[in-house]
């Protein structure tokens, strides 16, 4: 049973300082790797200098929207402001398909994100502090409450008080009014804004909501200085490291602390060591698989925000998933589609009912029984997806949808053509399962549809 | 009461009062118990929590990870996302077909393995990932999971 490979590439150790294949699990290993210094740094400063160093290096959110994170904390009103308690809420929801980091974060420096999140406390004045992590990850949980424990009995926490709350298996969790509401008992399904949880967030009090890699940033940041820091990377809009994930048809998968601005080719091929058993590289899952996926022409962008976007791709959450050329892109597309079908919360129609139509139009392509205007019906359901849902999982669904088609037409007409698919069974995807057909099975199903 | 029922209260301190947000950590103790959440579980939860049963049974039912029918005693689940699907997930999950005489999101006849397909496990870089009993396994491939399962039939209680 191999193990993830998590690694520092190309740059300074911040995230994952210390971490030299030995987890910094316990207080003392990770005390003495000069863990908790910047805790007390911060303490001793006044808050509002603590959000204004993290502005300082430019830190964004590393949970997908790459929103400023010190402009975000210095949207909650001060205490004196507001009669209500402060929360902080950290996403540790990680669903994302493609996305393996937090995970990591939890298991090899859980004290780290701790020392985060008590930074961030005195930060915005927040005494109490809500992590919430998917319910799948159980190992994952049992590190970081075994960090927290050991934390509280050393007495780290003072005032602060840090509750681990454990999701149940839903995606849309990781939006986060859906994780709002899911914190409060409900349903995960997402709140319209205004207004933003800066204002009224968990119990209708202000609530910071931060990514774990984020959170985790913030020692880091003070340890290396915030201009020291907001030299790291792409300077000025991605500064930094990040924990890139790369996953899929390459030689060396796994988390890899590196620069921003490094580029696709340099992680896949240098670091990763390219596309095994000589095959070509077909497209890249860039973000994660809500986003456009890249073709081979831009694998010399450089991974940071702006350079990506000026292409029309995403950083997200840092997902470099490698897809070769053994793959049918309409097998992809489909499969994808059926990932968000089965993820949407059905609260508004464009979503709920879009994300199906795309699964049954990509099914009848792949099977080849679609006609060609069916190529444009694609699109333009995904048109009447995009920007026109409560959140951002409907877009989520429609432009990974909306890339391959553009991207690849040919190999979609080729299914067309030859009445199926060109792959003839032999594609790495062929025939995958999807979740989404598995209520099918369920008694209750069964017992409703005989 | 019952023991869930004071297990249930001391989650509850947890968060402030007034609030639900006790619902998921309710069901979840209540599922670890029973296996599943039948609709008497469900309302020992919501008289547990002061809520009713109907408001349990919705919050319970928009989550993956609740059972509402009776699962085997143990469960074993399959990544079928794209990652794992890229390096060999769906022979992965063939492989379990095969073993156990089940589809996926059915329970062997003896009431013991449930199979199931799930969404991305957040392991892509070891695929395939099953979750054996909620214990990630990477990097599976067909060959592992006769050894899988009979580890399972011996050693899991
Ligand atoms: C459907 C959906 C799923 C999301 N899942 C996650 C997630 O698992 N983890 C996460 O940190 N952010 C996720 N996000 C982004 C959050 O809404 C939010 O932007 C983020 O947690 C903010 O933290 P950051 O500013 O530190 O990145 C998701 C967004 C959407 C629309
Ligand atoms: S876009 Fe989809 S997931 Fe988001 S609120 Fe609407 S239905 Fe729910
Ligand atoms: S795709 Fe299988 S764990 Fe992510």
């Amino acid at each position: 049973m191999a193990a993830t490979r998590v690694t520092v590439a190309d740059g300074p150790a911040l995230v994952l300082a210390g971490y030299e294949g030995e987890p910094l699990r316990s207080l003392a290993s990770y005390q003495a790797a000069g863990g908790y210094e910047q805790l007390a740094q911060a303490r001793a400063q006044d808050p509002q200098q603590v959000i204004g160093e993290i502005i300082e290096s430019n830190l964004r959110g590393r949970g997908g929207a790459f929103f400023p994170t010190g402009r975000k904390a210095s949207f909650i009103p001060t205490p004196d402001k507001i009669a209500k308690p402060i929360y902080i809420t950290v996403n540790a929801d990680e669903s994302e398909p493609g996305t393996f980091k937090d995970r990591e974060i939890m298991l090899k420096v859980p004290h780290r994100l701790i020392e985060g999140c008590l930074i961030a406390a005195h930060a915005i004045q927040s005494r109490n502090v809500y992590i919430y992590i998917r319910g799948e990850y159980l190992a994952e949980w049992e590190s970081l409450q075994g960090a927290l424990d050991e934390a509280r009995a050393a007495g780290i926490l003072g005032e602060v008080d840090i509750v681990i709350h454990r999701g149940a298996g839903a995606y849309i969790c990781g939006e986060e009014t859906a994780l709002l509401e899911s914190l409060e008992g409900k349903r995960g399904q997402p709140r319209s804004k205004p207004p933003f949880p800066a204002i009224s967030g968990v119990y209708a009090s202000p609530t910071l909501i931060n990514n774990v890699e984020s959170i985790t940033t913030i020692p880091a940041v003070l340890a290396t200085g915030p201009a020291e820091y907001a030299k790291i990377g792409a300077p000025p809009d991605s500064t930094g490291t990040r924990l890139f994930c790369l996953s899929g048809n390459v030689e060396r998968p796994g988390v890899y602390e590196a620069p921003h601005g490094i580029t696709a080719r340099h992680l896949i091929y240098d670091i990763g060591g390219g596309v095994p058993d000589g095959r070509e590289l077909k497209a890249v899952m860039m973000g994660g698989s809500s986003f456009p996926v890249m073709t081979p022409g831009d694998l010399d962008t450089a991974l940071d925000a702006n350079s990506l976007g000026q292409k029309g791709y995403f950083i997200g959450s840092g997902v470099v998933t490698v897809i070769d050329d053994r793959s049918c892109i309409v097998q992809f597309a489909l499969r994808v589609a059926q990932f968000y079908m089965h993820e949407s919360c059905g609260k508004c129609t464009p979503c709920r009912v879009g994300t199906r139509w795309l699964v049954q139009i990509l099914r009848a392509v792949e099977n080849g029984t679609a006609q060609e205007r069916d190529l444009e019906l694609l699109l333009d359901v995904c048109d009447r997806i995009i920007g026109k849902c409560l959140c951002v999982l409907g877009d989520s669904a429609a432009m990974p949808v909306a890339s391959c088609v553009t991207k690849f037409r040919e190999e979609f007409r080729a299914h067309l053509a030859q009445g199926g698919c060109p792959f003839g069974g032999d594609s790495t995807l062929d025939h995958l399962f999807a979740p989404v057909d598995q209520h099918a099975h369920t008694p209750v199903a069964q017992e409703a549809l005989s | 009461m019952s023991a869930l029922y004071d297990e249930i209260q001391e989650v509850r301190k947890r968060y402030p009062p007034g609030t639900r947000s006790a619902v998921l950590p309710a069901l979840r103790l209540a599922q670890e118990r029973y296996g599943w959440l039948s609709r008497e579980a469900i309302e020992e939860v919501a008289d547990a929590l002061e809520l009713t049963p109907a408001y349990c049974f919705s919050v319970a039912s928009f989550y993956d990870m609740f059972h509402l029918e009776p699962v085997g005693r143990h469960t074993v689940e399959v990544c079928t996302n794209v990652c794992c699907g890229l390096l060999g997930a769906q022979q992965v999950l063939e492989a379990f077909e095969q073993e156990l005489g089940v589809a996926p999101g059915e329970t062997t006849p003896d009431g013991e393995i449930t199979l199931r397909a799930v969404e991305c496990l957040g392991g892509c870089s070891t695929p395939t990932i099953v979750a054996i009993d909620h214990r990630y396994r990477q990097s599976v491939t067909p060959a592992d999971v006769p050894t899988i399962l009979e580890e399972l039939r011996n050693g899991g209680d």
